[in-house]
């Protein structure tokens, strides 16, 4: 393979004119502009349905989320500094250790993800907005609200405490009989709702909304990973949803399926929640590779090597991801034949993530690297994701497993995995697309220092860990007894934590200070070669003033792309076919109006009369609930085109 | 670059061979629920295999009369919703009209049914009694939720239609109605294959 660097950096400078080419013509973007954009009132701003204005508020969202988990793991970690330490009572540590992680997993890290698609889809593909514009406005109120539920817990002093993994029998009414487990249970079924519409969303958006001539093949990476775990969401959610009624009605009205004196069984709990956490590891973990595979060509300097392998190999992971929920479950006594084929499908699920990297190495290899800061977190992802994947395939070693479980090894593993795979990963997203969306560049600098004191901290914090989790210390207890050897690991893995979140204050400082101050981007500050880098920056509220029509995989690099139609006479936009991408009909988006809000609200009110047991505040909130829905669903015109409404 | 010169007209005119976006997200969204029922009966299948009888003792097997009648009603409306949008896309609105009454009619009977068959079963096991209360009740009552989520559908549909909202060129909603409806008809399939028939064959 001969290194094809320099002619397609020649190239992308000729395919400078073509995205200008891109531009309105005269008068239209005044007409698209009125069509566009959300007016300025609070209520307006309150319902607006812009995917870029959603797609942000995701992200910061979830960061607000991330600030409290990572105040949470503080506490966690100040406790753990010295060995029978009185900072926290055991009940407030299990509720930490409980809050942290469902705070890391549910309200930040999948949410900051799939915000980065509701933002980058309709861009990367050559849309106009989402699918379903009001169902994003829904999707982001339901999330942000059935966060605040899950906070609220806090304030009464009753927050969830049986891990993020909530098992049963420890969850179930006679050994948890507060609301503690009422807030989870009801909170995470709120939660999935906004889950898996915003999972619809993108599944339809992404299947009908591409540019003529972005046929699949031709499709941008992190598409891939966006559909494959929008698709995996749709089938694995539920497995949470069925879990999640079972311990409420149980816990409510004492239903029996947990409960072994009538019939149940606890392992039921344990399936059906691994049925459904293990695909969720793959959530969080395919949209970041998928980031990646958008990063590294674009500063290697060449197209990103076996694109289609690469591909598919997001498939395969995603749908390998539904195997292997059993290898959570080898200490539980299951049959020997079941832990042997568990262990070793776990293992194979590590040869398609091994193809993705050996993809990455190769591009690098065969391009020209360009060290700027969203590649040094690409790199620190790739590191400590290679470091979570080997101790990986070895707790899927069944004896291995026996000594390691629920010790902090296993600590060690999923933060190398999450927090040290996810969260670079999004780091390096927020440096890379930060001056689309805000026009100006990031301070590169501060950039950098913020980088490597953040890998020097992440490392120096979870990979002692390893070494206490081998010396025998056990994960979720609140303290541990001196001279066991423990000490030293411990205080240094505390240091470490300290000196990440000092690295992260750097970043959020960067981002503030940029977002006024920040030198002015352009349109495209990478030389970068997908869609979204051929408008300007801030991108105008309909994005794109011609549709584009598109004849390559990196448009931006060989000229592959076209001015096609404008259509400006109403909210429209393409539709095309799902595998090709032919044009197939032009759709009219609807507009925005406040009922999506309202019934998020509805929704709330039903979930807190649900804890509160209210059957009047059930009905109630029902009942309003249905009115919202029919409301937001009523047409306001109709027009001639083939859609109705 | 080739600047292909494209007129905004051509694209107007395109006509659309496909379903439209309403309809790709109602498939989407009964992927999900039938995801949701396939764990529901998993569920179901796992307690009782691990159970030594079942049902367990003291419970007889469930009759199957009022179920079969309730299959035929569901299955009977199914059918009628699938009249009722082949008459809109011949541009027949009275039909529609009709035909989308009669779907909900027949869906009101079935919840009448559901409600005569827990009336009868009450006697023999609760939910509290036994897993197998538990399992029952959890999975009828599911899927009775989402018929009655389908008649709000289809009264709805079925206001909309009386306003004149559908046309031949025009019949989005009709379609994602039902397709919905379908979905729930054949997920009673299942649940009637689980819940009446497997304890037959034990
Ligand atoms: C500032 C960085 C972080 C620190 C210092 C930290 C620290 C900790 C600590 C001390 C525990 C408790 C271990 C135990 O007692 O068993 C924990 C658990 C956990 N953390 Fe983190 N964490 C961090 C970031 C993250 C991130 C980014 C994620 C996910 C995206 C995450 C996910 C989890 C999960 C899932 C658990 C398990 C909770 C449970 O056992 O219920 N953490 N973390
Ligand atoms: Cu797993």
């Amino acid at each position: 393979m001969a290194p094809r660097t320099a002619g397609h950096i020649d190239r992308r400078f000729a395919a400078e004119d073509a995205t200008a080419a891109l531009d309105a013509k005269p008068g239209s973007a005044e007409r698209l502009d009125a069509l566009w954009e959300t007016p300025h009132t609070w209520l307006a701003w309150l319902t607006t349905v812009d995917h870029k204005a959603l797609g942000i508020r995701y992200i910061v969202t979830a960061c607000v989320f991330l600030v409290l988990g990572g105040l949470e793991a503080a506490v966690m970690r100040l406790q753990l500094a010295r060995p029978e330490a009185h900072l926290l009572s055991p009940e407030a540590y299990n509720r930490l250790f409980t809050m942290h992680g469902t705070t890391m997993m549910f309200l930040f890290i999948q949410p900051v993800l799939s915000g980065f698609s509701f933002y980058l889809t309709p861009l990367l593909i050559g849309a106009r907005e989402l699918a379903f514009p009001r169902l994003n406005t829904f999707s982001y109120y339901v999330f942000l609200l059935a966060g605040v539920f899950l906070y609220a817990a806090f304030i009464i002093g009753q927050a969830p405490d049986a891990g993020w993994f909530n098992y049963t029998p420890l969850a179930s009414l006679p050994f948890d009989t507060g609301h503690n487990i009422d807030f989870y249970a009801i909170g995470l079924l709120f939660l999935g709702v906004a889950t898996t519409v915003g999972s619809i969303n993108l599944v339809v958006t992404i299947l009908r909304l591409r540019a003529p001539g972005m046929s699949l093949d031709r499709m941008p990476l992190f598409l891939w990973s966006s559909l494959t775990t929008s698709v995996a969401v749709i089938a694995s959610m539920p497995a949470l949803t069925v879990a999640l009624l079972f311990l409420e009605l149980e816990r409510r009205w004492h239903f029996v399926f947990l409960d072994p004196r009538w019939g149940g069984t606890p392992l039921l709990w344990q399936h059906l929640f691994w049925v459904f956490g293990h695909p969720w590891v793959y959530i969080v973990f395919l949209p970041a590779t998928g980031m990646l595979s958008m990063i590294i060509p674009v500063f290697s300097r060449r197209p990103m090597v076996g694109h289609n392998i690469v591909a598919l190999a997001t498939v395969a992971t995603g749908l390998a991801g539904f195997g292997v929920w059993v290898h959570h479950m080898f200490v539980t006594g299951i049959p020997q034949v079941s832990v042997g084929f568990f262990s070793a499908g776990s293992m194979i699920v590590s040869i398609p993530s091994a193809v993705q990297i050996a993809a990455w190495f190769t591009t690098m290899w065969y391009g020209r690297v360009v060290f700027q800061t969203p590649m040094l977190f690409a790199l620190g992802f790739i590191l400590q994701f290679v470091i979570g994947g080997i101790s990986g395939v070895m707790t899927a070693v069944v004896p291995f497993d026996w000594q390691a479980h629920d010790t902090y090894f296993v600590v060690a593993h999923l933060h190398y995995v999450l927090a040290g795979g996810s969260l670079f990963a999004m780091f390096a997203a927020i440096y890379y697309w930060f001056p689309k969306m805000t026009g100006r560049l990031l301070n590169e600098r501060l950039g950098r220092v913020s980088f490597w004191v953040m890998f020097a901290g992440f490392n120096l914090a979870f990979f002692p860990m390893h070494i206490a989790g081998l010396l025998g210390m056990a994960r979720r207890v609140y303290t541990y007894l001196p001279g066991l050897g423990l000490d030293g690991v411990n205080l240094a893995s505390t240091i470490g934590a300290v000196v990440f979140i000092g690295g992260t204050v750097l970043t959020l400082v960067n981002l503030l200070q940029s977002l006024h101050h920040g030198a002015a981007s352009g349109r495209d500050p990478w030389h970068a070669n997908t869609l979204e880098w051929s408008i300007v920056s801030p991108p105008e509220p309909f994005n794109f003033a011609q549709i584009p029509i598109v004849s390559s995989r990196e448009p931006l690099w060989d000229g592959g792309v076209a001015a096609g139609p404008t259509l400006d006479q109403g909210r429209f936009t393409l539709l095309t076919t799902p595998l090709d991408a032919h044009p197939d009909g032009v759709v009219e988006l609807p507009g925005q109006n406040v009922w999506p809000l309202i019934i998020s609200l509805t929704l709330l009110g039903l979930c807190t009369a649900l804890l509160v047991r209210s059957p009047l505040g059930i009905a109630a909130g029902a009942v309003t609930s249905i009115i919202a829905a029919a409301r937001w669903m009523w047409p306001v015109h109709l027009r001639t085109l083939e859609t109705d409404a | 670059m080739t600047a292909v010169p494209i007129d905004d007209d051509a694209f107007l005119r395109i006509a659309r061979t496909g379903r439209d976006t309403g309809w790709w997200a109602m498939a989407c969204v009964c992927g999900t629920e039938a995801s949701f029922f396939a764990y529901l009966i998993t569920a179901y299948a796992y307690l009782a295999t691990r159970a030594p009888t079942w049902p367990p003792p003291g419970i007889p097997r469930p009759s199957l009369l009022i179920p079969v009648i309730m299959t035929v009603t569901l299955v009977s409306s199914s059918v009628v919703m699938a009249a009722a949008e082949r008459a809109i896309r011949r541009g027949d609105v009275r039909a529609l009209r009709h035909r989308l009454a009669l779907s909900l009619l027949l869906g009101v009977v079935f919840v009448g049914l559901l409600a005569a068959e827990w009336a009868g079963k009450v006697a023999e096991v609760l939910p509290q009694t036994h897993v197998y209360g538990s399992l029952f009740y959890v999975m009828t009552g599911m899927h009775g939720l989402h018929v009655l989520a389908g008649l709000l559908m289809i009264g709805y549909t079925l206001v909309r239609a009386l306003r004149g909202h559908f046309s031949a060129r025009g019949f989005g909603g009709v379609s994602v109605v039902a397709l919905y409806w379908h979905f729930v008809d054949v997920v009673w399939l299942a649940l009637f294959t689980t819940l009446y028939l497997t304890p037959r064959f034990t």
